[in-house]
């Protein structure tokens, strides 16, 4: 019974990430576009959809994995986020420089670039913290709150930069997603009491 | 008295007369500036390739790309100025030498050009138009399309001598 359990709260999950990926897989759009544009878009997609299974890891809502494995997972799901956005920012840049450039110098047109810029910026943050967390030497509690913060800014960052964009995305399967992204969030930061300057005691 | 009444009528005239006349001369210098010149729109210039041929159409067409060229301030129609136009379309991505064409205004400063359907790229469906012949200052434009199911877009100059 848990067993099952856990599988369909797995399969739910799997849902999540791959349906918004799968219908961008399946644009219109991607005909009129060269593979380099295609993986970049897709890139950005896949990332976002990924940054639902983080919160569910750290708040301990995906079963089955046990909790001495929980950060490892969560570490490694990180890394292919980061890889995607790398990956997006790269692939993007390859298929128009100029349009990439101004949306890193904050002077391009479209409403969306600054918000996934300034999500990029907070991602890679976190991703210097990761590779650097023990000479940082942070308080766990700290780490939290930096952390928190940082992944914060980068979901709804993401959220809005995706939902201003009229791209490969399915409109509904987005809105979706966006809105289970930041609910999660909330609802594991939530949890978490991660603003409280001391941990619960359970 | 009657004289006196007739002076100051006159004055009150001619006191008018310079009234008038000063509110012309503040209302004169705005009427002179007129017509704006159109600025360039950020990202306007991206992936821009100068040179671009005159042609009749560029590719398959079934998109209409029009638009007006005037001079500033007086709003006259500039005939026979070169505009560039590319766009992400159903046939090339915007920086594929088959996505750019040129073509030049009527004698009533219009024009327009048949073109591959734009579809959106980079977020937007958008095309980029430039004006960059020398007489006039240099214009890119990036309009944008109200949606992407549209079958044409305008976009207008207001030049200024360069």
């Amino acid at each position: 019974m848990r067993t099952a359990k856990a599988t369909l709260i797995w399969v739910a999950i799997a849902l999540v990430v791959a349906v918004p990926v799968a219908m961008a897989a399946a644009s219109p759009l991607l005909k009129w576009r060269d593979a380099i544009y295609i993986v970049a878009g897709l890139a950005g997609v896949l990332g976002f959809a990924l940054m639902f299974v983080q919160p569910l890891l750290i708040g301990g809502y995906a079963p089955g994995v046990p909790r001495d494995k929980t950060r490892g997972v969560h570490r490694l799901i990180g890394g292919l986020i980061f890889a995607a956005v790398a990956v997006h920012v790269v692939g993007l840049w390859m298929t128009s420089p100029p349009d990439v450039i101004d949306a890193l110098l904050f002077r391009s047109p479209t409403l969306f670039s600054p918000w996934g810029v300034v999500a990029m910026w907070a991602i890679i943050v976190v991703a210097v913290m990761v590779a650097l967390r023990q000479s940082l030497g942070f308080s766990p509690r700290t780490w939290r709150a930096i952390h928190t913060a940082l992944v914060s800014v980068t979901i709804v960052g993401t959220a809005v930069h995706t939902l201003l964009i009229e791209g490969t995305m399915e409109p509904i399967s987005k809105a979706v997603l966006c809105v289970l992204v930041v609910a999660v969030t909330v609802k594991v930061v939530a949890d978490m009491r991660v603003w409280r300057r001391r941990a619960r005691r359970r | 008295m009657t004289s006196a009444m007739l002076d100051r009528r006159r004055l009150l005239v001619a006191g008018g007369a310079v009234v008038a006349a000063g509110a012309s001369g503040l209302l004169l210098p705005a009427m002179a500036q007129g017509l704006q010149p159109t600025r360039s729109m950020p990202g306007g210039s991206n992936n821009y390739r100068p040179g671009a041929p005159i042609v009749d159409r560029i590719g398959g067409g079934g998109f209409w790309m029009t638009g007006s060229v005037r001079r500033a301030g007086d709003g006259v129609p500039l005939s026979g100025q070169r505009i560039q136009i590319w766009a992400h379309t159903t046939e090339g991505q915007e920086r594929d030498p088959q996505s750019h064409g040129a073509t030049l205004t009527d004698e009533n400063g219009l024009f327009r050009l048949e073109m591959p359907q734009i579809v959106p790229t980079f977020g937007q469906p958008h095309a980029h138009l430039a004006y960059d012949s020398g007489t006039f200052e240099t214009v890119f434009l990036r309009p944008i399309m109200p949606s992407a199911r549209d079958t044409s877009l305008e976009a207008h100059f207001v030049l200024q001598p360069a």
